[in-house]
C-alpha cells in the first residue's frame, strides 16, 4: 500500500469508529429539544469535563498552536496565558449561571439574556452576534480538516473536496445524535489527541535535536529573537500579550457553545470543580509549541505555518502514524464543529427565528428549524473556508473579540441589580461596532493594544452610563424579569 | 445572585498577576530551567499553580455556604 493510501485508510477508520460511537450514544434517550441541546441537564463531573475539554481544545490546539510557534515564535505563549485564566473566570460565572439556567429552563446563551433582561429583542441580537462569531470558528475546523487530508494524501486529495466530505459527515452526526453523542465521541478524541500530542511533542525534538533542552539551546543560538516577544513579528509585544490574554480569558466562555455547555451539568458544584482542574488540560499546548519550534530549524521557509506539525510528522514517521495523528486531528475538528453547529443552529431557531418570525412555533418545530440551520451553517462555513485564506489564530481572535462583547451583559446580569436592558443593548452594540471598525480597517492590534479589549472597555463604559441614566422597571422585578427573582433583594448589592 | 467572596477573588487574582500583568518581568530566555527558556517554563508552571490557587478559592467559596454544601464540598 502506498504511504498516502495507508495514512488515509487509518484516518478514515478513526473517523468511522468515532462517528459510530456518536450514532450509538443516542440509544436509550428520547431526543426532544432539551435532550438534544443540553443532554437533559444530567451530566456529572466526568462527562462535563470531557465535553468542555473536548470543545475547548480543538483543531486550533493541534495545528494553530504549532503553526504560530513556527511562524510567530514567542507570541504563541498567549495561549498558555488565556488557557488557565479563562478557567478562573468560569469558576465565578458558571455556577450562578447554571442556577439561573435550571430555574428558568434555559438552553442557550440568548435565553439567558432574554430571561434576565426581559427582552426577546435583546435575546435575538445576542443570538445574531453568537451565530456570526461562530462562523470563523467553524471555518477553523474546516480548514483543519482540509489541511489534514491534503498532507496525509501527499496532495492527492485537494483541500476543497476533503472539507465538503468531512462536513457532510459532521452535519449528519449532529442531526442524529445531539449533544450526548458529541460528549462520547469526545472521549475517543481526547485519548487520541493526548496520545498524539505527548508522542509527537516529545519524539520530534528528541529525534532531531536529542531532546527538548537541546532543541531550545539550538534555537536560542540560531534565532534568539524567536523565543521572546514580539518573536518574528513587529506588533505582538508585551502590551499585545497583556491585552489579548485579558480579552480572550474574559470572553472565552462567552462562546455560545461553551456558555451552553454549562447548562449540561448536574449541579453548579460540578462546574466549579471542573474549573479548578481544567487548566491541567492545557498541558498539551506546550508540546505543540515544541513541534512548531523544532520545525523552525528542520523545515525552514514554509509559507503556511499551520502545516508545520503535519509536515514534520510526515517527514519523520511512517505513514500509519501520520494516519493516527491525522485521524486524531480530523476527529477533533469534527467534534468541535459538531458542538459549534449545535449551538449556532439552536440559537438561530430558538432565539432569532421563533421570537422574530414565528412566535407560535412549538418546541418540535423549533428543533426542525434548528436541524435545517445545521445544514445552512455548514454550507456557509464551507464556502468561506474555500474562498478565504486567513491563519487559524487570526480567525480565532476575530471571533473571540466579537463574543467577548457579551461579557458585560452576563457578568452585570448575574451580579448587579442596577444594570438595565437598554444599557446592555447600547453597550453590546458599541462593542460590536468598535470591534468591527478596528478589525475591518486592519487596525488590530492598535498601537500594540488588542482591539477587542478596547471595544470591551467602551462596551463596559456605555453599559454603565446608559444603565445609570435609565431606570430598572420596578414592576418587572417579580414577574417580568424572572432571573431577578433569584437575586437576593435589599441586602446592599445595589451597584452599577 | 450571591457575589463571590473577597477571599476567593484574591485567590483568583494571583494567576492573573502571575500570568498576565507581569509579562514584562518573565518574558526572557535566560535563565533556562530544565533546558526550557524562562518564559516558557514560567507559563507551564502556572498550568499547575493555577489549579492550586483555584482550589483555595473553592475552599473559600464552599466554607461560606450552607452546611449541606460544606459536606458535599468536603468530598472532593
Amino acid at each position: 500500500m502506498s504511504p498516502s493510501g495507508m495514512a488515509l485508510a487509518v484516518i478514515c477508520s478513526i473517523v468511522a469508529v468515532g462517528s459510530l460511537v456518536g450514532f450509538l450514544a443516542r440509544y436509550h434517550h428520547k431526543m426532544d429539544l432539551e435532550q438534544w441541546t443540553v443532554g437533559g441537564r444530567g451530566f456529572g463531573l466526568v462527562l462535563v469535563w470531557l465535553l468542555m475539554a473536548g470543545e475547548v481544545y480543538t483543531t486550533f490546539t493541534f495545528l494553530g498552536a504549532s503553526g504560530w510557534a513556527y511562524s510567530r515564535g514567542a507570541p504563541v505563549l498567549y495561549i498558555l496565558g488565556y488557557g488557565p485564566l479563562s478557567c478562573v473566570v468560569s469558576f465565578f460565572i458558571f455556577p450562578p449561571l447554571w442556577e439561573v439556567g435550571r430555574k428558568h429552563k434555559l438552553q442557550t446563551q440568548a435565553d439567558f439574556f432574554q430571561a434576565r433582561y426581559d427582552s426577546p429583542l435583546l435575546g435575538a441580537f445576542v443570538a445574531l452576534v453568537g451565530v456570526v462569531c461562530l462562523i470563523p470558528y467553524l471555518q477553523i475546523q474546516l480548514t483543519g480538516l482540509g489541511l489534514i487530508a491534503e498532507v496525509a494524501s501527499f496532495g492527492a486529495i485537494p483541500r476543497t473536496p476533503a472539507m465538503i466530505i468531512g462536513f457532510a459527515l459532521v452535519a449528519a452526526f449532529v442531526l442524529v445524535s445531539g449533544v450526548r453523542g458529541v460528549a462520547w465521541v469526545s472521549v475517543i478524541k481526547d485519548f487520541l489527541l493526548l496520545f498524539a500530542a505527548v508522542f509527537v511533542g516529545l519524539a520530534i525534538p528528541r529525534i532531531y535535536f536529542g531532546g527538548i533542552g537541546p532543541m531550545f539551546a539550538a534555537l536560542a543560538q540560531a534565532k534568539p529573537d524567536h523565543l521572546v516577544m514580539p518573536g518574528a513579528t513587529k506588533s505582538l509585544g508585551h502590551t499585545w500579550f497583556l491585552t489579548t490574554v485579558l480579552m480572550v480569558s474574559l470572553g472565552f466562555y462567552m462562546w455560545p457553545q461553551y456558555f451552553a455547555a454549562s447548562f449540561t451539568a448536574r449541579s453548579g458544584r460540578v462546574l466549579r470543580r471542573n474549573a479548578v482542574i481544567m487548566p491541567l488540560y492545557t498541558i498539551t499546548m506546550p508540546l505543540m509549541f515544541f513541534v512548531g519550534l523544532s520545525a523552525v530549524l528542520v523545515l525552514p521557509g514554509l509559507k503556511n505555518g499551520d502545516l508545520s506539525l503535519l509536515l514534520m510528522v510526515r517527514k519523520t514517521f511512517p505513514a500509519w502514524l501520520l494516519g493516527v495523528i491525522g485521524g486524531a486531528g480530523a476527529l477533533t475538528a469534527m467534534v468541535t464543529a459538531a458542538v459549534q453547529l449545535l449551538a449556532g443552529a439552536t440559537l438561530y431557531a430558538k432565539n432569532l427565528f421563533r421570537p422574530m418570525l414565528a412566535p407560535g412555533m412549538t418546541d418540535q418545530q423549533v428543533a426542525k428549524v434548528a436541524k435545517i440551520m445545521v445544514l445552512v451553517l455548514t454550507a456557509g462555513a464551507v464556502l468561506l473556508a474555500i474562498y478565504s485564506s486567513v491563519s487559524l489564530v487570526s480567525l480565532f481572535l476575530l471571533g473571540s473579540a466579537g463574543v467577548a462583547q457579551l461579557f458585560p451583559g452576563v457578568v452585570l446580569g448575574l451580579f448587579s441589580r442596577r444594570v438595565t436592558t437598554l444599557g446592555v443593548f447600547a453597550g453590546l452594540a458599541t462593542g460590536i461596532v468598535v470591534t468591527l471598525s478596528f478589525m475591518l480597517t486592519g487596525h488590530d492590534p492598535y498601537y500594540g493594544v488588542n482591539a477587542g479589549l478596547i471595544a470591551l472597555g467602551c462596551n463596559f463604559g456605555v453599559t454603565g452610563v446608559v444603565s445609570l441614566l435609565t431606570s430598572v422597571r420596578v414592576s418587572g422585578l417579580d414577574e417580568g424579569l424572572p432571573a431577578l427573582a433569584v437575586l437576593p433583594s435589599g441586602d446592599g448589592t445595589e451597584a452599577a | 445572585m450571591k457575589r463571590p467572596s473577597l477571599g476567593s477573588l484574591l485567590f483568583a487574582l494571583i494567576p492573573f498577576v502571575a500570568v498576565c500583568f507581569s509579562v514584562a518581568l518573565w518574558d526572557r530566555v535566560y535563565p533556562m530551567v530544565f533546558g526550557i527558556p524562562f518564559n516558557f517554563f514560567w507559563l507551564i508552571s502556572w498550568l499547575f499553580l493555577t489549579p492550586l490557587c483555584m482550589w483555595g478559592a473553592y475552599r473559600r467559596e464552599t466554607s461560606t455556604t450552607t452546611g449541606s454544601d460544606r459536606q458535599e464540598g468536603g468530598a472532593l
